[in-house]
């Protein structure tokens, strides 16, 4: 069979990123042109700004990404890009770009669901790794349980009925003083200090075991911070950091070890920006081996946000002939399995 | 020499294509449709009907700004991605200057295209027979009015700023000297046409100022040439102008930004729960 090679473009929050894909598995280039620096100054991502630096970024990532991966566009299949979810000015900087690339090319347009492609970015880690297995998605704005039926076929058990995992990262990172992004701060802060000093809540839904909540645990911790703040006491930040990661870090393994057990599948993935956290993959990886699952997540460079997954999802879309038109749209709150 | 145009600063969104001094087509839709919906299955249309193809092209121009930023990006990133396939330079044009060539050939007036800003100002310039007398900015129109007072003349005033301060403009001169007009319909709004007419005009100044021809930028691409300047570059490096800073940015350099850490510790201790 002819080798299909994808140009992936992803930008959809603070990353502008382009790279090429061989077959949806091997990754020939994957360029990333991070906006963190900047937005660290404001303690968040600033949509305008980010919109700004995708138009300013987006040619010349796109060119190194060619250049990188030793192709030209003639050697492009098709044009993979992220319209869906995201920050809608950001979406539109790569969607606007990946028609225009792909009408005057005459190439084939593919839409990418972000999520899909965070799930994706095992598939490139994994290459033996296929459809069906169970998959953790936790990022900054998604915390998902889902079984991955098959490529580009999903089914939601479980999620979060407030905040993202990644969210209540940030959230406690601010409130700590550590700053903007929080998930790696945390993790890092985390390791010099002791999971079982503070006693935080494991958050529950009544009748949906494969929900998830932070909000409860969120508060908790800004009650602990604020009433040490009044009562004038240290705070041990280090504990602080590490008990809240470690309550993060159960509720998402127990469920979803639970998950692949009722539903009888073999193997647990886990994708997003979250699944870079080191707690998360240890417990993970120990939960899996005693129940006897495999386990897989992605290297930490296709954790983040990247295009080189966006072109491995999009490559299967490609195959099963899901091809979009010059009608494409950005959809900044596109649901998971929506088209 | 072919120009195919991109207009999407304002509610317009419109293409056209035009060879030496004649229009060749052009696709004007002015509703309330996203760009990002509209222009693209327009220029495709367009390009299809009227027999032209990307390959003839020689550049790309396009209004850069100011006016909506999410328009201004959608028809950047258009352009970008079309001149990055085809390996041809950006012309970069004014909004405002493109709505004043609209009527630039059949009047000796002063003309002033006005956008809505918002916040109680209007985008705005001046010109007389091609003479740019107030330069590209964003301001109230009280300031625009008491410039152009100072100016005298006839003025003619186009843009979607019009409907917004037209009262404000028919009641806003001393001197009864000034004669005050209105633009038509068929270019008191942006048109690409316009823009490919400028973009035709400004290419060929820009080749006859560093002795190149089309042809030859066309066989070797846009990748070989070193003379590229503030209106003819590379894709790569063209942007809108948006004439605005983003707000967080207006508000970190006027010293209004907190930092992160301590916004908040001071929510938490008034005890918000976020």
């Amino acid at each position: 069979m002819k080798d299909v090679f994808i140009l992936g473009i992803e930008s959809s929050c603070d990353e502008t990123a382009a790279a090429v894909v061989k077959n949806g598995r091997e990754v020939l280039s994957n360029i990333i042109s991070s906006q963190i620096d900047i937005h660290t100054i404001y303690g968040g991502v600033v949509p305008e700004i980010a919109s700004r630096l995708h138009i300013q970024n987006i040619n010349g990532v796109i060119r190194l990404a060619l250049k990188e991966a030793g192709k030209t566009f003639d050697d492009i299949d098709a044009i993979a890009v992220t319209y869906g979810p995201g920050l809608v000015g950001a979406l539109l900087a790569g969607v606007s770009e990946a028609k225009a690339l792909a009408y005057a090319l005459n190439k084939p347009l593919v839409g990418v669901h972000h999520i899909e492609g965070h799930v994706a970015a095992n598939f490139i880690a994994h290459p033996k790794l296929k459809p069906p297995f169970v998959c953790l998605i936790v990022s900054g704005g998604h915390t998902h349980l889902v079984v991955v039926k098959d490529y580009g076929s999903f089914e939601i058990i479980g999620k979060t009925g407030d905040d993202a995992a990644g969210e209540a990262f940030d959230k406690v990172a601010r409130a700590v003083g550590l700053g903007y992004p929080g998930g790696p701060k945390v993790d890092k802060l985390a390791r010099e200090g002791n999971p079982h000093a503070i006693e935080f809540p494991r958050g529950e839904i009544k009748g949906a075991p494969y929900d998830f909540t932070f909000s409860g645990l969120k508060s908790a911790v800004l009650n602990y911070i604020n009433h040490a703040n009044m009562t004038g006491e240290e705070i041990n930040k280090a504990d602080l950091c590490a008990s809240f990661q470690n309550a993060v870090v159960e509720s998402l393994v127990e469920r979803t070890v639970a998950c692949a057990k009722e539903y009888k599948y073999d193997t647990v993935a886990m994708a997003g920006g979250v699944s870079a956290n080191s707690a998360l993959r240890k417990a993970m990886e120990e939960a899996c081996t005693s129940a006897g699952l495999s386990c897989c997540y992605p290297d930490i460079i296709l954790c983040t946000d990247n295009a080189a997954m966006i072109a491995s999802a999009g490559y299967y879309e490609f195959i099963n002939g899901n091809i979009a038109d010059e009608y494409l749209n950005a959809v900044p709150n596109l649901k998971l399995g929506e088209r | 020499m072919k120009i195919l145009a991109i207009e999407a600063s304002g509610l317009v969104a419109s293409v056209a294509v035009t060879e030496d001094d004649i229009l060749k087509a052009e696709f004007t839709v002015n509703n309330k449709l996203t760009h990002s919906q509209t222009l693209l299955p327009m220029l495709k249309e367009m390009m299809h009907i009227s027999g032209e193809s990307l390959d003839d092209i020689d550049a790309i121009a396009v209004s850069a700004g100011p006016g909506s930023f999410t328009g201004l990006r959608i028809g950047a990133a258009t352009a970008k991605g079309l001149a990055l396939a085809k390996d041809i330079p950006i012309i970069k044009i004014s909004s405002l200057e493109a709505l004043m060539y609209e009527l630039a050939s059949d009047s000796h007036d002063v003309i002033c295209p006005i956008m809505d800003a918002r916040r109680g100002q209007v985008y705005c310039a001046a010109w007389r027979d091609g003479e740019k007398l107030i330069p590209e900015k964003a301001c109230a129109i009280e300031e625009l009015l008491a410039e152009l007072e100072n100016i005298g003349r006839d003025i003619v005033f186009s843009g979607d700023g019009v409907p917004v301060y037209s009262k404000m403009i028919e009641s806003g001169f001393q001197s009864k000297e000034i004669r005050i007009f209105f633009a038509d319909s068929p270019n008191n709004r942006q048109r690409a046409a316009s823009v490919a007419a400028l973009g035709m005009k400004k290419y060929r100044e820009w080749l006859e100022n560093n002795g190149l021809d089309s042809g030859t930028i066309r066989k070797n691409g846009a990748g070989s040439i070193s003379c590229f300047d503030d209106t003819v570059m590379n894709s790569d490096d063209f942007v809108p102008e948006y004439l605005r800073k983003p707000q967080a940015e207006r508000e970190k350099d006027a010293g209004l930004l907190e930092d992160p850490g301590l916004k908040s510790l001071r929510k938490i201790a008034n005890g918000a729960k976020d």
